[in-house]
C-alpha cells in the first residue's frame, strides 16, 4: 500500500507498466497463448496506442488489466503493475476497488455498453455509490460537473434520460463520463469510437485528448485504425498474434515502420488520394435512377402520422466497367438507395432504369427474370451466409433457382472460386469452417454465380481486417475489371471509396449533396458536408498507403 | 398512457364474448340431461319434463342464449340448477380458498424460482445449474395428484406436522388457515419454480452475455448488484410474461389439487358442477376463470411499459 500511496503523491513513474505479460488460450485454440510475453508502459498524461488486427489480442490485453478476463484465459505470467501495484493476480475485492477509481475502461459499442432499462444518471450514480460515502445531493452535483464536462446538452436532460433516448456520440460521452467520475490514473479505451460516425468519432477523439490534458491521465488506447492512431497517439505499440511487434513513438512507427508486420499494416491503409485512373464516359448506363425517393410512414393511432425520408430525390448512374460510391453516415440513406435498387424494399417514388427498363414499380413476377441482372454483397460476412449449407450449396442455389443445370452449375463455381481466389477443393465446407475474408470473398463468389451486370457492394469491406480489405478490395478491382461489371458501392469509409471509386455521390439526410468524379469531389470538394467529412476524416495529414 | 390502458381494457370485450358464445354452445352440445341428474335415479319422466320447463331448458337454444347473454350483461349470471342461490354468490362464497391458495401458489413460486433461476446462469454450467436443471425435469413431470399424496403421506402422516386434509377460512384464525395452505401450496408450486428458475435462468443467462454486464463490472459493482440491478432487471420482461401465464395454468391446477386436499374452492366447485350439468354454475365459473386470465395478461402487458422503457405503445 506504501508503494501505492507514494506514486501517488509524487506522480512520478508509469501509470501502467506491463512487463512480460503471458495468458494462456484454451486447450484447442489455434494458437497457444493469446498475449505471449508483452512488455509496455503507459506513462501520465500519455495516449499508448495499441494497435492491431482481429486476433492479435488487444482486447486481451485490456480485460487482462482490468481484471475481467474470464476463467477460461487465465494470466500464466509477467506483472500488471498499476501506480505500483501488481494488480496481475490481485484478488477480486481488491480488483472491484481499482474500478472506476483508479482505472477505468470504455467500450466499442455506446449502443450496446449501458444498460437499456436504467436512466443514465442513475448509472453514473452507481459508480458513486459503490465507491464513495458521498450524500445524494453531493453525488447529484458530480454527476452533474461530470456531464457538463463531457459537454453534453442539458445535463438535467441527459442524466434523467434513457440510452435509447440519445444519439451514438451522447452515450458514449456517457460512457466517458462514468468511466471518468472518480478521476482515475488509467483510462483504457478499446475502439471507443469504431462504431461511430466519422464527424462523431473526431469529436470523441477530440473529448479524450482534451479531458486526458486535464486531468492527466494514462490513457491505453485500443484500436485497429491507423488513421485514429495518427490522431491521438503519443506513443504506439503495434501487436501480432499476441506478441508486441514494435513499440515506439508515434511519427517514428508511422513514418518508419521497421517490423515488416507494421509495414504492411501502415501499407494497407487506404490512401485519401484518389487512384487517377481515368474514367471513361463513353461507356453505356447499366443502370439509371431518376428522382428516387423512399418514405417511411409510422402511423400513430388516431391519424398521427410521422414521415421519415430515407432517401429523396436520388438521381444516379451506373455504367459498365466504372464503381460509383456512394458516401455517408449512418442514417444517410445511402443502403436504402442499394436496397431500392434490388427492389429488397419498394421505392415509394421516382425511377430505376436497367437498361432503360423502368424495375422501380415493377411486380414480383415481372421482376424476377431481371433480379439476377444486379446482385448485391453485404456487409457482415458472418451473418450472411446461411451456416448449415455448405459453400457449393450457396453458390449454386441462384442459378440453379434460374434453371441451370446442376453439374453446369457445380462447374460455374469451381470456376468461381478460383476468380475470388480461394481453393475449389473447399466447395463441400461450411461458412464456419472459414475467416471473415474468405466469407466475403464466398459472398462475392455467389453473387458473381448469376453472371450479374450489376455488382453492388454494401459496406462489403467495412468488417474486414485493413490487410485482408486491402485484399477484398483488390479483388473487386480485378473482378471489374475482368468481367467488365457496373459497381455500385456503399461505404461510409473515405479511404476506402478514394481507393475503388470512379465517381462518388455524397449522401446526408437522404440527399446526395455532392456528385461528380471521384477525383474532383476529393481534389476540391464544394458542398460543406462533404469538406466537414473530410475535415472529420482520422489522419489526414499522414500520407497513408504510399509506405 | 392512459390511450393505452383505456385501448387495452377495451380489447378485452370481444375475447370475453367470445368465450360466452363458446362456453355456452359447448355446454349444449355435450351429453347428459341436467333434469334427469337433478331428479334422481327413482323420478317419472313427467317429473323430468316439469323440472326441464321450470328450468327453462325445454325452449330453443337461441332463446336461451339470448335469455344468458341478457341477463349477463346487467350482471346477473343465473341461478345454480343444483345449489338453488345465485351463481355469482356461489362464486364469492369459494372465492377465498381459490384466491388464497392462488396467491400463496405464485408468492411461494416466485420467491422460490427467481433467486434459483439467477444463481444458476451466474454459475452456468455449475453443480448448482446442474441440479435445478435436473429438478426441473423432474418437476415438469410429476402429476400434481402423485405429488400431492407423497407430501400428504410423508409430512401428514408420517411426521404430523401439518393437516391431511381441509380447509381454515382466515377468519378462524390466521395460523390454522396458513396451516391448511402450505402443502397445496407447495404442491402446486413445484411445476411453477420449474417453469418459471428455467426460464429466468435462460433470459439472465442471455443478459449477461450482454455489454453492459461488462460495463457493470468494469464501473467496479459487486456481484450482486451486476445480477440484480443489471442482469435480472434486463431478464425481467420473459420472466414476468410466464409468471403471467403461470397464474393462468394456476386455474387448471386448482381444480385437482382442491379435490386432493379437500378444499372447498372454485375448482371444486367446477367439478361438482360439472357432474351435476349444472349449467348456469359452469358458465359462470368459466366465464369469471376468463376474466381473470384476460386481466392477469393485460397486467403483464401493462407491466412491459414499466419494466423496459424502451417500449412504447
Amino acid at each position: 500500500m506504501s508503494a501505492l500511496a507514494d506514486a501517488k503523491v509524487s506522480g512520478s513513474g508509469p501509470v501502467l507498466e506491463v512487463r512480460g505479460l503471458t495468458i494462456a488460450l484454451p486447450l484447442g485454440s489455434d494458437r497457444a497463448e493469446a498475449v505471449s510475453g508483452a512488455s509496455f508502459s503507459v506513462k501520465r498524461k500519455e495516449i499508448l496506442c495499441l494497435v492491431g488486427e482481429s486476433g492479435s489480442g488487444k482486447s486481451v490485453i485490456a480485460q487482462a488489466v482490468m481484471g475481467l478476463l474470464p476463467n477460461t484465459l487465465p494470466v500464466t505470467g509477467g506483472e500488471i503493475v498499476l501506480e505500483g501495484e501488481n494488480v496481475a493476480h490481485a484478488g477480486r475485492e481488491r480488483l472491484r476497488e481499482l474500478r472506476a477509481t483508479r482505472m477505468s475502461m470504455i467500450f466499442q459499442e455506446p449502443m450496446t455498453a449501458l444498460n437499456p432499462v436504467m436512466t443514465c444518471g442513475d448509472q453514473i450514480d452507481e459508480v458513486l455509490r459503490e465507491h464513495t460515502q458521498l450524500t445524494p445531493e453531493h453525488r447529484r452535483d458530480r454527476i452533474l460537473a461530470i456531464v457538463r464536462e463531457v459537454a453534453l446538452p442539458e445535463p438535467e436532460r441527459i442524466i434523467a434520460s434513457y440510452p435509447h433516448q440519445l444519439s451514438g456520440g451522447q452515450r458514449q460521452r456517457i460512457m466517458i463520463a462514468m468511466a471518468l467520475v472518480l478521476e482515475p490514473a488509467l483510462l483504457i479505451a478499446d475502439e471507443p469510437t469504431t462504431a461511430l460516425d466519422v464527424t462523431t468519432q473526431a469529436q470523441i477523439l477530440a473529448l479524450v485528448q482534451d479531458l486526458q490534458q486535464r486531468h492527466g491521465m494514462g490513457v491505453l488506447f485500443i484500436t485497429h485504425d491507423f488513421g485514429v492512431v495518427a490522431e491521438v497517439a503519443h506513443r504506439v505499440a503495434v501487436l501480432r498474434l499476441g506478441k508486441l511487434v514494435e513499440l515506439g513513438e508515434k511519427n517514428a512507427v508511422l513514418k518508419r515502420p521497421q517490423h515488416a508486420y507494421t509495414k504492411m499494416l501502415i501499407g494497407a491503409v487506404p490512401s485519401l488520394q484518389t487512384h487517377g485512373r481515368a474514367a471513361e464516359g463513353a461507356s453505356e448506363p447499366v443502370l439509371r435512377t431518376v428522382g428516387l425517393c423512399k418514405t417511411y410512414y409510422d402511423r400513430g393511432w388516431f391519424g398521427r402520422r410521422r414521415e421519415v425520408h430515407a432517401a429523396q430525390d436520388v438521381s444516379i448512374e451506373i455504367r459498365r466497367g466504372q464503381t460509383l460510391g456512394i458516401v455517408g453516415e449512418s442514417g444517410s440513406g445511402k443502403s436504402t438507395v442499394a436496397r431500392c435498387i434490388i427492389r429488397l424494399i419498394d421505392p415509394t417514388a421516382g425511377e430505376i432504369l436497367l437498361h432503360g427498363q423502368d424495375i422501380a414499380k415493377m411486380s414480383a413476377a415481372e421482376l424476377r427474370p431481371l433480379r439476377r441482372k444486379v446482385q448485391i454483397v453485404f456487409q457482415d460476412p458472418y451473418r450472411s451466409l446461411n451456416p448449415r449449407r455448405t459453400v457449393l450449396e450457396a453458390i449454386i442455389e441462384g442459378p440453379v433457382n434460374y434453371g441451370v443445370r446442376r453439374d453446369k452449375a457445380i462447374e460455374r463455381a469451381r470456376q468461381l472460386m478460383d476468380l475470388v481466389r480461394m481453393d475449389p477443393a473447399s466447395l463441400n465446407r461450411y461458412p464456419h469452417q472459414f475467416s471473415g475474408g474468405q466469407r466475403q470473398r464466398i459472398c462475392i463468389a455467389r453473387a458473381l454465380a448469376q453472371e450479374p451486370e450489376l455488382l453492388i457492394a454494401d459496406e462489403a469491406v467495412s468488417a474486414l481486417d485493413v490487410s485482408v480489405q486491402a485484399q477484398v478490395l483488390d479483388l473487386l478491382e480485378d473482378i471489374r475489371n475482368r468481367l467488365n461489371l457496373a459497381m455500385l458501392f456503399i461505404t461510409h469509409d473515405l479511404r476506402v471509396a478514394a481507393q475503388v471509386c470512379d465517381y462518388v455521390a455524397v449522401m446526408s439526410q437522404g440527399r446526395i449533396v455532392e456528385h461528380g468524379p471521384a477525383a474532383q469531389v476529393f481534389g476540391a470538394p464544394r458542398h460543406e458536408y462533404t469538406r466537414a467529412l473530410f475535415e472529420a476524416a482520422p489522419g489526414r495529414d499522414f500520407a497513408f498507403g504510399s509506405a | 398512457m392512459l390511450n393505452f390502458i383505456a385501448r387495452r381494457i377495451l380489447a378485452t370485450v370481444p375475447v370475453l364474448a367470445i368465450v360466452a358464445v363458446l362456453v355456452f354452445l359447448l355446454l349444449r352440445l355435450t351429453p347428459g340431461d341436467p333434469a334427469a341428474i337433478l331428479a334422481g335415479d327413482a323420478a317419472s319422466a313427467d317429473q323430468i319434463a316439469r323440472i326441464r320447463i321450470s328450468l327453462g331448458l325445454d325452449q330453443p337454444i337461441i332463446v336461451q342464449f339470448g335469455i344468458w347473454i341478457g341477463h349477463l350483461v346487467t350482471g346477473d349470471l343465473g341461478e345454480s340448477f343444483y345449489y338453488k342461490i345465485q351463481v355469482a354468490d356461489l362464486i364469492a362464497q369459494r372465492l377465498e380458498p381459490t384466491l388464497s391458495l392462488a396467491t400463496l401458489t405464485i408468492l411461494f413460486s416466485v420467491l422460490v424460482s427467481v433467486p434459483l433461476g439467477v444463481i444458476a446462469a451466474w454459475r452456468f454450467g455449475g453443480w448448482f445449474d446442474r441440479a435445478l436443471m435436473g429438478f426441473s425435469v423432474m418437476g415438469f413431470s410429476i402429476p400434481v395428484f402423485v405429488l400431492a399424496y407423497i407430501l400428504i403421506w410423508i409430512v401428514s402422516l408420517k411426521l404430523g406436522w401439518l393437516p391431511v386434509q381441509g380447509y381454515k377460512r382466515v377468519a378462524d384464525g390466521f395460523w390454522p388457515y396458513l396451516q391448511h395452505l402450505i402443502l397445496p401450496s407447495i404442491t402446486l408450486s413445484v411445476i411453477f419454480i420449474a417453469l418459471i428458475a428455467r426460464v429466468t435462468r435462460a433470459s439472465v443467462l442471455e443478459s449477461l452475455g450482454e455489454d453492459y454486464i461488462r460495463t457493470a463490472r468494469a464501473k467496479g459493482l459487486r456481484e450482486s448488484q451486476v445480477l440484480i440491478r443489471h442482469a435480472l432487471a434486463n431478464a425481467a420482461v420473459p420472466i414476468v410474461t410466464v409468471i403471467g401465464i403461470g397464474i393462468a395454468l394456476l386455474i387448471g391446477g386448482v381444480v385437482v389439487t382442491e379435490s386432493v386436499y379437500a378444499i372447498p374452492g372454485l375448482g371444486r366447485l367446477t367439478v361438482d358442477a360439472v357432474l351435476a350439468r349444472d349449467f348456469p354454475t359452469i358458465q359462470g365459473v368459466i366465464l369469471f376463470f376468463s376474466l381473470v386470465y384476460v386481466g392477469v395478461n393485460l397486467l403483464v402487458d401493462l407491466s412491459y411499459v414499466f419494466l423496459d422503457p424502451r417500449i412504447r405503445y
